[in-house]
């Protein structure tokens, strides 16, 4: 893992320091909230429906047990003794004070954290595969190119103000575990003829108006990589529009101006840009790749008892193969049955620090579906591991099922949303409880959004739920097809809303049409691209 | 009738105008009738209470209940953690947002 050198910590604690002297004068009066509100903003600290709520960013989802530990103790001190892992592979928490908000930061910047990026119309956290470093089919270790992404995002003085908040995920594998089309930048790391190399999508997103990014560029070097990037920004911050919030975001840009100008610009402004010398020596990549390095691997390659018929069950649902013999990457599922999605609790977080501590080299990641992994357990460490995680009601065998569902705050929390999300998410996996049901539906991807910003990213839900506000009555509508994955795609709206019984119901119905009419090894997805939406909207409408 | 909200500024907990201060308890709001937006204003100046506004509400037995769900729920606490809400100890409670 990254770990700080003098000039991160510095930034960092200056960073807490002036924050505090702004939390000091506004609550001592000296500014207004309008003055105040960007400063909280830049800082991870808004406002919502029943307190502040502080996101604390989680640099590419990865972090070791130091850090997951200073969460654990951050949920216990200062809020309700628990937090809310989020589909940016963040972390927030909903009942913080105000007068706390800098001896947090203060204390989160003792295990190299901060809330930088987690907010404002700048670089946001950069996001990357949870697998990162363990996949078997990864080219390369995208970790250190999201560090990279980092250190050339955090405070560029250039892109302090974009015209919208800017997302970036990088990956490094053929199976896109981190929805990296539908970022506003999107990079796969891809060898060609040797040399590493991205591809570069830009103009992707969910949101109001969901987009799949299209490629602007099947091969960058390496080499190149920051000054593309560089340009790429340039263009959207010069031609992004700022007078409408809704218009503002570069899909939008790329959108009307069209994929082909916009490469051009690019290209233009990226041989402008070559010339300023950003890219990293190789010296700089070679001591960030250096913090990457795999870990000291030494476990037998033994295959784990499976006479546990509920072990053998979370063995198979919720572990995942290894770039290395004798290791298996372990998933956690924070979507326990009628619980909280992304809810875990201090001492569920302590239990999985204490894990990754003992059993994954201690680290840990935090995932855009709202779960953990463990991506270095040996195979002979897993029923031990899976022990610690049942009797801390962490080993719910649903990865990927239809109760893995991703779900935003919702209205019962969210100041912007128009719906609640979680209740819906919560009669969804108690509807379907029997995990026998769930394993026979199998990959079943359910996504819930409280409103159109679509942080739950409901447009990429092989199923998703948009709760809208219809004259002040909570009202669900579903929509179908959507995918996340490199199979991308955007989910189409299949008709008339539902109040929260009634598309619960509706999603059942659409799981039995599913049943009959699969074949083979379909998927929900495969199926529904298969026959379409007409036999659903018979089923479901009648 | 028309009560005036907002958020604490160090809490940031819910709070409701009583007419003469703030409560949490949105059974203690006042009725800001015409003289919502000069109470509001005001209190904005005041700087203790974060983006005030107003809302309608229709009275009840148990006091002013917000007309909209959200505004139910900022009164009082998450419907779906009824252990952290106002009324911990009231199972029915959340039947009042609904």
């Amino acid at each position: 893992m990254y770990k700080y050198d003098h000039y991160d910590q510095a930034m960092v604690d200056a960073r807490v320091a002036e924050f505090r002297d702004q939390i000091n004068r506004r609550i001592a009066g000296e500014m207004t909230e309008d003055q105040f509100k960007p400063l909280r903003l830049m800082n991870g600290l808004y406002l919502q429906l029943h307190a502040y709520m502080l996101r604390v960013a989680i640099p590419y989802g990865t972090l070791d047990s130091r850090q997951m530990r200073m969460l654990a103790h951050i949920a216990r001190t200062y809020d309700r003794d628990y937090g809310h892992f989020t589909t940016r592979q963040n972390i927030q928490y909903n009942w913080i004070k105000l007068e706390d908000c800098a001896d947090i930061l203060e204390e989160l910047a003792t295990v190299e954290m901060h809330a930088i990026q987690t907010s404002g119309n700048c670089i946001r956290n950069i996001s990357s595969d949870p697998y990162a470093g363990a996949a078997a089919d990864e080219v390369t270790d995208p970790r250190p190119w999201a560090e990279l992404l980092r250190q050339w995002s955090t405070f560029h003085s250039e892109f302090s103000y974009l015209p919208r908040k800017f997302k970036i995920a990088v990956i490094a594998s053929p199976e896109d575990r981190a929805a990296m089309r539908l970022h506003d930048i999107g990079l796969e790391l891809i060898r060609q003829d040797g040399a590493l190399g991205a591809r570069v999508f830009v103009g992707g997103g969910m949101g109001r108006t969901p987009m799949i990014a299209p490629e602007i560029n099947p091969f960058v070097k390496a080499g190149d990589l920051l000054s593309y990037l560089e340009a790429c920004l340039r263009v959207y911050n010069r031609y992004g529009r700022r007078d409408n919030i809704y218009k503002a975001r570069i899909k939008i840009l790329i959108h009307e101006i069209g994929a082909d100008a916009y490469r051009r610009q690019v290209a233009a402004e990226f041989a402008h840009v070559k010339t300023f010398g950003i890219d990293p020596p190789l010296a700089e990549l070679e001591r960030i790749n250096a913090f990457f390095a795999p870990p000291a691997y030494d476990a037998p390659d033994v295959e784990p008892d499976r006479t546990d018929p509920n072990f053998a069950v979370w063995l198979d649902q919720n572990v995942k193969p290894h770039k290395q013999t004798g290791y298996a990457i372990v998933n956690i599922s924070l979507k326990p049955l009628g619980g909280i999605p992304g809810d875990a609790t201090s001492a569920q977080i302590d239990v999985m620090a204490d894990l990754a501590e003992k059993y994954s080299f201690d680290e840990l990641r935090v995932t855009h579906a709202q779960n953990i992994v463990l991506p270095y357990v040996a195979k002979s460490d897993l029923y031990a591991v899976w022990h610690a995680l049942r009797d801390a009601a962490l080993a719910d065998a649903n990865l990927d099922l239809i109760s893995d569902i991703i779900a935003c705050p919702g209205l019962d929390y969210c100041s912007l949303a128009n719906a609640r999300s979680i209740p819906v998410a919560q009669k969804i996996a108690t509807r379907f409880a029997d995990m026998d049901r769930q394993r026979d539906l199998g990959e079943l991807k359910l996504k819930i959004s409280g409103c159109i910003n679509a942080c739950g990213h409901h447009h990429a839900g092989h199923i998703g739920i948009l709760g809208v506000d219809k004259k002040g009555v909570e009202n669900y509508q579903l929509t179908f097809g959507g995918s996340g994955a490199e199979d991308v795609s955007i989910g189409k709206i299949i008709g008339p809303g539902f109040d929260e019984d009634g598309v619960v119901d509706a999603v059942e119905k659409a799981t039995e049409v599913y049943k009959e009419l699969r074949q083979g090894n379909e998927r929900f997805l495969d199926t529904y691209r298969r026959v379409g939406l007409e036999p659903f909207k018979q089923a479901i409408y009648g | 009738m028309k009560l005036l909200t907002g958020n604490d500024l160090g809490s940031g907990a819910v709070t409701w105008w009583t007419g003469n201060g703030w409560s949490i308890h949105v059974e203690d709001a006042a009725d800001v009738g015409e003289h919502g937006e000069a109470t509001l204003h005001a209190e904005e100046g005041a700087r203790r209470v974060n983006a005030p506004y107003i809302i309608d509400a229709l009275p009840t037995e148990d006091g002013p209940r917000p007309a909209h769900i959200k505004d139910r729920i900022r009164a009082l606490g998450p419907t779906v953690r009824t252990d952290l809400t106002l009324k911990p100890a009231d199972p029915a409670a959340g039947d009042w947002i609904i």
